[in-house]
């Protein structure tokens, strides 16, 4: 009895330290109003101005552009913003803050939970400002859709903080932080499909792309959003339309093995990321 | 039981030996200092007490846990004040104490009040509510003081509690040091390289250099242990005048610095006359003639064979960082 009690003390005080790790992280991201600004401007400027302006050639029939682009984008909005967020450890390290929390008497992977659902918390945050210009841009989607897009996101920001979190945790300076966006964002988000539809894409620029964890990110949400547009005008066959981009997806893949790659990458990223956090000099 | 038990800790980062076999006891209830310059060990010392790194050998303790066995045993019963800053400054100053309060579990009930208390003691109530990027250095210091007490730990670790602060601050802090070491009964470690901080505030002090315990006993012991009184000649034949010296009953020791002779005396005031003519009958000239009590300085230079240097490679950098903090604002 008593040591149920002791389980139940010390598991209330690990869980306590993952909440006080993300409470901060959330209080300083909602605190930074330029973030803010950026994370709904940065995405404008590419749909209006990117978006519009490549599309005016395109000119291509059924979909049009900037409807095509926009899951894109939500993808990247999503990548930058957890890529950016795990990073922030190297800051952490820099400025201190990361002894304080690695002295308190948590487990280490509690310190990296906190830190994981609290950039999980920010990216998303960010993504749900994205998709809800969704509205904006005169892209309708069923709640259910918005739903299902808000899993697909979630899942998303795990994996990539995680991931981002991994690389920060090898990384010693502040330097190294431009060479990463150079070399993990970029290559990530242009060979994802988010710009441009990857199955008319070059053999090697294809097989880049089954390699890279956003392309299943693109195609579920662009399987998501533009799948229900494509039968939203058509309620007579709305559930079997649905049902179908559930099972086969009308894009690349079928929306369960993105769901099924995107599942196990972030599981991958979460347990490589307590491994690599958890070990102490 | 001691607060603080070590044998023969050893640390090396690769063919650096940072910690070379110390074996320290404190007692509870204890303000011990661990004084030597940068790059001694002392902070490698603490790290190791503090669980962040583990020793390569040796055993430690801290209030009877194992630092190997038990890490979170012993980060419970502990505080820590890092040598460099470990706030949040885009949080506010409350805030910082409030995260730092669930780190440690500290009952919700008892919260506020713990962080009110600790506000009220280093003086930042008024400021609490302030981003801590509007701080100044000291109340930054002064602030992480504050946060190491809040979940009451048995022992504190000060780590250069009062580098890059001006004199001003310095002494503040050590009153509030002070007064806390005797309401709460804590044992506090302190390291630091200034010697009046470790003279002022410390009841035991180990002397540490290259990674050793040179020495260890009260301030007093250690200064009443050179023998006497310190006379400074300052000179520019050092080697000569010091084996003249050497040759007389009345000097119990000589040592050397880059551009003086540093004698134990017993009685120095009634030698400095005596030493001005030995030197003058010699024709070494002399510059000047010091005559003072001994300082920890002293015993630092008796048993390392050299003088402490204020300013070292990692306090400048320091200082610099605080400036470039400060400048961010």
């Amino acid at each position: 009895m008593s040591e149920w009690k002791l389980l139940k003390g010390e598991t209330y005080g690990e869980l306590r330290g993952v909440y006080a790790v993300w409470l901060r992280e959330v209080k300083r991201y909602i605190r930074d109003r330029a973030r803010l600004v950026s994370a709904v401007t940065g995405p404008i400027m590419w749909l209006l101005l990117f978006g519009v302006g490549v599309g005016g050639f395109l000119s291509q029939s059924g979909v049009n552009y900037v409807n095509f682009l926009f899951p894109g984008i939500v993808s990247q909005s999503l990548l930058f913003t957890s890529i950016y967020l795990g990073i922030s450890i190297i800051w952490d390290r820099e400025f201190g803050f990361l002894k304080e929390m690695l002295v308190a008497p948590i487990r280490r992977i509690s310190v990296f939970s906190g830190k994981m659902f609290g950039g999980a918390t920010d990216a998303f945050i960010q993504g749900l400002i994205v998709l809800s210009l969704a509205f904006v841009f005169g892209i309708w989607m069923d709640p259910l859709v918005f739903l299902a897009c808000l899993m697909v996101m979630i899942l998303t920001a795990f994996a990539f903080v995680s991931m981002s979190i991994v690389i920060a945790s090898k990384i010693r300076s502040l330097e190294s932080f431009s060479l990463i966006m150079t070399f993990i964002n970029m290559p990530l988000f242009f060979s994802s499909g988010a710009i441009f539809p990857l199955d008319r894409a070059p053999g090697w620029l294809q097989t880049m792309g089954y390699f890279n964890p956003l392309t299943y990110v693109v195609d579920a949400l662009r399987g998501l959003i533009l799948g229900h547009q494509l039968v939203y005008y058509n309620p007579l066959t709305f559930q079997y339309d649905l049902l179908r981009t559930l099972l086969y997806g009308n894009h690349i893949f079928p929306l369960w093995l993105d769901l099924a790659v995107l599942v196990c990458f972030a599981a991958a990223m979460m347990m490589l990321g307590a491994y690599v956090f958890g070990r102490r000099k | 039981m001691y607060a603080i038990e070590t044998r023969n800790l050893v640390k090396k980062f690769g063919d650096i030996v940072a910690v070379d076999g110390i074996s320290i006891r404190v007692k509870e209830g204890e303000i011990f200092g661990l004084l030597g310059p940068n790059g001694a060990g002392k902070t490698t010392t603490i790290s190791i007490l503090c669980c962040m790194i583990k020793p390569t050998s040796g055993e430690a303790y801290v209030n009877g846990y194992d630092i190997l066995k038990h890490p979170n045993e012993v980060r419970k019963s502990i505080g820590i004040v890092f040598q460099e800053p470990a706030i949040d400054d885009r949080l506010t100053g409350r805030e910082n104490m409030e995260i730092h309060a669930m780190l440690y579990n500290v009952p919700r009930k008892i919260m506020k009040q713990r962080i009110d208390e600790a506000l009220e003691l280093v003086e930042l109530t008024d400021r609490a509510d302030h981003l801590v990027r509007t701080y100044s250095g000291g109340m930054r210091r002064r602030l992480e003081i504050a946060r190491g007490l809040i979940h009451r730990p048995k022992v504190l670790f000060l780590d250069e509690p009062s580098l890059g602060l001006d004199p001003q601050t310095r002494e503040r802090i050590w009153d509030y040091i002070e007064g806390m070491a005797e309401r709460e009964n804590m044992t506090i470690i302190l390291t630091t390289h200034y010697m009046e901080e470790a003279d002022r505030l410390c009841d035991r002090v180990a002397i540490i250099d290259f990674g050793k315990i040179k020495v260890e006993g009260s301030p007093s012991e250690l200064k009443n242990s050179l023998g006497g009184d310190v006379i400074t000649v300052k000179t520019k034949e050092l080697d000569k005048l010091a084996e003249i010296m050497s040759e007389y009953d009345f000097v119990k020791d000589v040592k050397k610095t880059s551009d003086a002779l540093k004698l134990s005396v017993e009685n120095g005031e009634e030698f400095i006359s005596t030493i001005a003519i030995i030197a003058r009958d010699n024709g070494v000239p002399v510059e000047s003639l010091t005559h003072h009590k001994p300082t920890l300085n002293d015993v630092f230079l008796h048993y390392t064979g050299r003088e402490i240097r204020e300013e070292g490679g990692a306090g400048g950098m320091m200082m610099l960082r605080m400036m470039m903090g400060g400048r961010r604002r």
